[in-house]
């Protein structure tokens, strides 16, 4: 079997668990707010309107705007109930995701729920009265069975709907099968894509077979149908959540964390593999947001990422100076632990800053080497970024540096950004200078005569719940200093490039063996 | 005296939408009466029937069943305690006959073995095959459908009946049996019997009294016989009479 395909069903346990896991207690969360709100605003005309628009509101917002907006949310909850309580809980991961996914079942079930329960006979319902049943009685007996129908499809509809939207739980630091989805718009790995498609489409599909047959067989009265139905449904679930139960029996289980682009990957495969090696049991928790991974790792969501000094510097420590690469290096270290008790385990011996680089031929015909030159003529250019970089410190502090101004701006996905810049969409990046694509394209990059750009030596961060764990430290202490720029670049190079493309894995496994 | 049966005093009723539908209404039907309640379509019938078991509230007024007020007994307990046959039947269609016949059976906590003996009792008694007990309502004829509304009003044992149109979907001859057979069931149970219909001789043959509504106010009163009196209203004498006119056509054109 083809590597990339094989590596895709050997994750597939795991991410298809999460995901099941994720929609089906988001499906019962929002059976279990919306049945009940149908009930009442069925009987009361008043509550209907508001009840119905604001869940169609919240339909209205994108689903990755809704999942990303709940982790503040969640971060500002969790920093009270620390303050009240002594205790706080994980904003990242399963919660934000699941109090977003809820919000989006909500709408189809409230909705059918009120038309199915309005719908009802009312000369039905009159009798229901007639012969002597309680306000509960005609409801349970009479209205929801005949409801029944109109309600399952809408259980349908949102079984379905969550199952897709689940797949955006990938950002907010929860597993799920968009895992797959973008960790390879990230690499470029279209397979990864494709697969991590495929399976969420599978199962919304087998989800919205089993949940068919439940409401064919209420529609009919046919009770065969009914137990068919709930039977496959939850024996699906319950074999596809399997995974999740053997590894809760497992013990102390460490979680690496990543970022969203390809060094990042394969630097958390680096150390993953390390301390399964040395018999731990690892959890990837990957595609996490640039400050959203810090935080995370602060508060003990996850025990050990890569990060980059400079991003630290500004990001955390909120510093515009640049004293050189030693001193900020020490400085980190050292207010780190102090502030949040994380620890700078080391460098791993190479930079990846952001560099500003254009086509050769672009650049020479310019007259641009450095960023001063890149001054003069930025008026008539186009830059192009990643999706964070303009609104980030090290961006302001090189626009006052340099008195950048450009023509116009426009953000892109990492691997896009290389693809703007060689058709012409773009004619300077924010590259990183360790990219492979900087040297396959041969690209040039631009000096910083000024020093407006800081140091970005990738460090080891441990959380401060695993500072003092020895194996853990022990086990990834001999990275540090172990990784140049070249074989860096190298390593990416193999996950980015169009053909003959690795996994992050595989080139994981090229860094180990040098 | 005994306490009445049902008793209406100065109900008015009107809905939501603002239509009055029972004016200055005083009724008293003793334990045991036959009362026919009749009156042109829109007159009030059906508003009058759900006046005395709660399934409408009256502006003004009270209503009492067996001395107790409607207003202050639950509704749920008064109901159990009445039969109502609705005029549009109201069958639960996600239940077999023989589930609807038992229902208020089954609110009222009966064990399954009585319920099912009493459906089988109540089928028969209405006259419809013992089979159709496990079919949906939805496989039986109107007329059919009909009877089976009948015996799920009478399955609880009630002492008070109140009937809008029971027998309205039926054919002549089984209509004709079936009030018979009502009307001697009503005897031996000692019912109380508050029974609405447009058909002037089946209320003439099968009551003990008519009751006449007109623009939700009662028109006339008293037992047959007496609402032909010269001081009966005229729409009354006109209505009581209705039924010995159609009886003379009919001897003249079937020539007997
Ligand atoms: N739920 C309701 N809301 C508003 N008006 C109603 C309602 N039910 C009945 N009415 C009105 O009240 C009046 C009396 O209606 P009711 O049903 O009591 O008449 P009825 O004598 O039973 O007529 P029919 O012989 O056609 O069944 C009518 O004018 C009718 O339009
Ligand atoms: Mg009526």
């Amino acid at each position: 079997m083809d590597p990339q395909l094989a590596a895709a069903f050997e994750r597939l346990p795991e991410y298809l668990a999460w995901h099941v896991l994720l929609s089906v207690s988001a499906l019962a969360l929002g059976l279990a707010i919306s049945l009940p709100l149908a009930v009442a605003a069925a009987r009361r005309p008043r509550l209907r309107w508001p009840a119905l628009a604001s869940a169609s509101l919240i339909q209205t917002i994108p689903s990755l705007a809704l999942l990303a907006l709940f982790y503040p949310l969640l971060l500002a909850l969790a920093a009270l109930s620390e303050s009240l309580f002594g205790r706080g809980f994980s904003a990242l991961g399963f919660l934000p995701s699941l109090l977003a996914l809820t919000l989006y079942s909500v709408l189809p079930i409230l909705r059918n729920g009120v038309a199915g329960i309005t719908g009802v006979d009312p000369a039905i319902v009159e009798a229901a009265d007639g012969v002597g049943m309680t306000p509960r009685q005609k409801l349970l007996q009479v209205e929801l069975p005949l409801a029944a129908p109109v309600i399952m499809a809408g259980v349908r509809t949102a079984a379905v709907w969550t199952i897709g939207a689940a797949t955006l739980a990938t950002p907010v630091g929860q597993t799920s099968l968009g895992n797959y989805i973008f960790a390879g718009l990230q690499t470029e790995n279209w397979v990864s894509v494709l697969f991590g498609c495929a399976a969420s489409a599978v199962l919304a599909l087998t989800a919205d077979q089993l949940i068919g047959l439940v409401e064919t067989g209420v529609r009919r009265r046919r009770r065969a149908f009914v137990v068919a139905g709930a039977v496959g449904l939850v024996a699906g679930a319950a074999v596809a959540m399997a995974p999740l139960v053997t590894r809760l029996e497992g013990g102390r289980s460490y979680v690496v964390g990543a970022k969203n682009f390809s060094e990042q990957y394969i630097l958390a495969e680096l150390m993953a593999v390390r301390l399964e090696r040395a018999g731990a049991a690892v959890r990837r928790k990957e595609d996490l947001g640039s400050a959203v991974a810090y935080r995370a790792l602060a508060a003990g969501e996850i025990d050990v990422y890569v990060d980059y000094s400079g991003t630290l510097w500004t990001a955390v420590l909120g510093r515009s100076d640049n004293p050189g690469r030693k001193a900020v290096l020490d400085q980190l270290t050292a207010e780190l632990a102090r502030r949040d008790g994380v620890r700078v385990l080391g460098s791993l011996g190479f930079e990846n800053a952001y560099a500003f680089a254009m086509r050769p031929d672009r650049a020479r015909a310019l007259g641009v080497a450095s960023l001063d030159d890149l001054a003069r003529v930025a008026p008539r250019l186009t830059l192009g970024t990643d999706v964070e970089f303009l609104s980030r410190p090290e961006w302001k502090a090189v626009e006052a540096a340099y008195g950048l101004r450009f023509r116009n701006s426009r953000s892109f996905q990492p691997t896009f950004m290389y693809r703007a810049l060689g058709s012409g969409d773009a004619d300077v990046i924010s590259a990183f200078s360790s990219d492979g694509r900087i040297a396959a394209d041969r690209l040039v990059v631009l000096s910083d005569p000024r020093g407006a750009i800081p140091p970005y030596d990738a460090v080891i961060l441990v959380s401060p719940k695993a500072a003092g764990d020895r194996r853990l430290v022990e086990t990834l202490t001999p990275l540090v200093g172990s990784i140049s720029v070249e074989a860096m670049r190298a390593a990416n190079l193999l996950v980015d490039r169009d053909t003959a493309k690795m996994t992050p894995a595989q080139a994981a496994g090229t860094l180990e063996r040098r | 005296m005994a306490v009445p049966a049902i008793r209406l005093s100065d109900v008015a009723l009107r809905y939501p939408n603002g239509v009055s539908a029972l004016e200055d209404i005083d009724l008293e039907v003793a334990p045991g009466e036959f009362v026919a309640l009749v009156g042109g379509s829109g007159s009030g019938k059906t508003s009058l029937l759900k006046t005395v078991n709660g399934l409408v509230r009256p502006a003004t007024g009270q209503v009492a069943v067996f001395g107790e007020g409607v207003a202050s007994t639950p509704p749920h307990v008064l109901r159990r305690r009445i039969g109502y046959v609705f005029q549009d039947i109201g069958l639960f269609p996600h239940l077999t006959v023989a589930e609807n016949i038992a229902i208020t059976p089954k609110l009222l906590g009966w064990d399954p073995a009585r319920r099912a003996a009493r459906a089988a009792e109540l089928l028969e008694l209405v006259a419809l095959p013992a089979d159709v007990g496990g079919r949906p309502p939805a496989a039986l004829s109107g007329g059919q459908r009909q009877r089976v509304g009948v015996a799920r009003a009478l399955a609880a044992e009630p002492r008070l009946m109140l009937m809008d149109e029971p027998f309205g979907a039926l054919d002549p001859v089984t209509r004709d049996a079936l009030g018979g057979e009502y009307r001697a069931l009503h005897e031996r149970l000692g019912l109380t019997t508050l029974m609405v219909t447009h058909d002037m001789t089946e209320a003439v043959l099968l009551a003990d009294r008519i009751v006449v509504l007109q623009s939700g106010r009662i028109l006339g009163d008293g037992r047959p016989a007496a609402l032909l009196d010269a001081s009966a209203h005229p729409h009354v004498r006109d209505l009581l009479e209705a039924p010995r006119r159609q009886a003379e056509r009919l001897r003249q054109r079937l020539g007997a």
